[in-house]
């Protein structure tokens, strides 16, 4: 059982990440990752959110009508959101002012939802738990690799402290714009998967159409 | 699973835990419950986070105060640095200030919703609804007591939200110094690039009006016929954001908003 648990935690880093082989969250990597402080705060929200949310949900999945199940999660979901939300402007105001609205978006981030529709609702509270910060895990680790290129590359630091000294600021090193913007998140991500995938054959999806060759006679 | 309910005694809430999930009554009863416990966990959260949040908007609010009037550094103590500005209740009518409130403790915001200290607005291009009569205004004088910049709060609708900010003009009351928001809802990467240090820094150095005394200030894609020195470029990709800051600038500085007190500032009665 301990050896499961400890699968069910370290299988969505790579093997079974939610962002490169279930290609849900994107839109708030996309938006959280141009530096790393952000995206390391928004990763330990999600791994909060989704962790307590698929262990609330299993703890009543048993007396959950199957008419308003998705409401009911959303309910859980949305209530550990504002949590979070309120923490943040509570004690992290400067962030919280530039995740503000990515914050509030958990709500849809289609991880969280998907772990609980596809195992807190039928599987016992530890192991939901487990298995919702193993996936919110998965999550930040995509984005703290997004936001390492991004911030390295495009503002010259790492969470905050010069590495390249750019030339805005009398240095050498010219920063690339690009990186900044939301859709250098894109191409990062695309490489990433493309690079988990040449690593780990298993995970390319199987063609949906294949082209037939014609039968040589 | 073992069966855990088998020796409790049936009370009213185990009747309802082992009915059928499906059930109407049990629907209705899991709906009520989990609304009721999540309600109460969020506003329990809420109401006892309120004070410390308060503190942050308020810290917040003031360092965006230091930095229109361009006097911020990351290291600073902000409340020391606060103290070099006399805050000052205005009353927008007369454009003079009153020693009706005491200036450290007035709301504006609250006092915008006081009918006794608002009025409800029927010309209203900045989409605010009710207009505070009164407002606090920041002074920060040089060393020889002249005025040296003025810092005027502003607020209006944008696409999504109302914009807070800040006006810093200097002693002339024509010159503007810098303009920031403190507080909007708008898109990020689109409508919140006004808080893009280069598109504030635009605002530098422009004139509100033209020699004649005439409101010139544009917020818009293209400079409008009073020259480039009363223009400000447009947010690329944020045209309604842009047309609000437009209005709520312009209405600001018109006659319902500080043109009283910017007279008198030019006339030196302040």
């Amino acid at each position: 059982m301990a050896h499961k648990r400890r699968e069910m935690l370290l299988d969505p880093l790579v093997d079974n990440n939610p962002i490169t082989l279930q290609v849900l969250g994107i839109c708030s990597a996309l938006a959280v990752t141009s530096s790393l402080q952000v995206a390391f705060v928004m990763s330990l929200a999600v791994i909060f959110v989704t962790g307590f949310s698929s262990m609330f949900i299993s703890l009543i999945r048993n007396q959950i009508p199957g008419s308003i199940r998705i409401i009911v999660q959303m309910v859980i979901i949305a209530s550990l959101v504002i949590l979070v939300d309120q923490i943040l402007k509570a004690y992290a105001f400067e962030i919280s002012k530039t995740l503000s609205v990515f914050v509030g978006l958990i709500i849809t981030n289609c991880i969280v939802m998907g772990r609980a529709e596809a195992f807190a609702m039928k599987n016992p509270p530890l192991e939901s738990f487990i298995d919702g910060v193993g996936n919110g895990m998965g999550y930040g680790l995509i984005l703290m690799m997004v936001g390492v290129i991004r911030e390295l590359f495009g503002s010259g630091s790492l969470f905050g402290t010069t590495i390249f000294e750019t030339v805005n600021n009398g240095g050498w090193y010219v920063p690339n714009g690009l990186l900044l913007l939301p859709p250098s998140a894109f191409f990062i991500i695309g490489l990433i998967i493309w690079g988990f995938r040449a690593w780990k054959p298993a995970q390319v999806e199987e063609r949906e159409y294949k082209i037939q060759t014609v039968e040589a006679h | 699973m073992p069966d855990e309910n088998e020796q409790q005694p049936k009370g009213f809430i185990r009747r309802f835990l082992d009915a059928p999930p499906d059930s109407v009554g049990k629907t209705i009863f899991v709906a009520v419950a989990v609304c009721l416990v999540a309600s109460m966990v969020v506003s329990a959260t809420a109401v006892s986070l309120r004070p410390i949040q308060e503190v942050n908007a308020l810290k917040d609010k003031q360092i965006n105060i230091l930095q229109v009037a361009g006097i911020y550094d990351p290291g600073t103590d902000v409340i020391e640095a606060f103290q070099a500005f006399e805050p000052q209740v205005l009353e927008l009518a007369t454009g003079s200030f009153t020693d009706q409130f005491d200036p450290a403790s007035f709301d504006d915001r609250a006092a915008a919703d006081d009918p006794a200290t608002s009025v409800a607005l029927e010309d209203d291009p900045a989409g605010i609804v009710r207009q505070g009569k009164f407002v606090t205004v920041y002074l920060l004088r040089d060393e020889a007591g002249a005025i040296d910049k003025v810092i005027l709060p502003l607020h209006g609708y944008g696409l999504w939200s109302t914009l807070y900010g800040f006006i810093a003009l200097e002693e002339n009351g024509n010159d503007i110094f810098g303009l920031q928001f403190y507080e909007h809802g708008e898109t990020p990467g689109l409508g919140a690039e006004v808080d893009n240090p280069r598109w504030k820094a635009l605002w530098n150095g422009k004139k509100l009006a033209d020699a004649a005394g005439e409101m010139q200030i544009t917020v818009a894609r293209t400079a409008p016929p009073a020259g480039p020195e009363h223009h400000i470029d447009a947010l690329a990709g944020a045209t309604l954001t842009t047309v609000g800051i437009d209005n709520l600038v312009k209405f600001w500085m018109g006659e319902a908003g500080y043109q009283p007190f910017l007279a008198n500032l030019k006339a030196g009665g302040i």
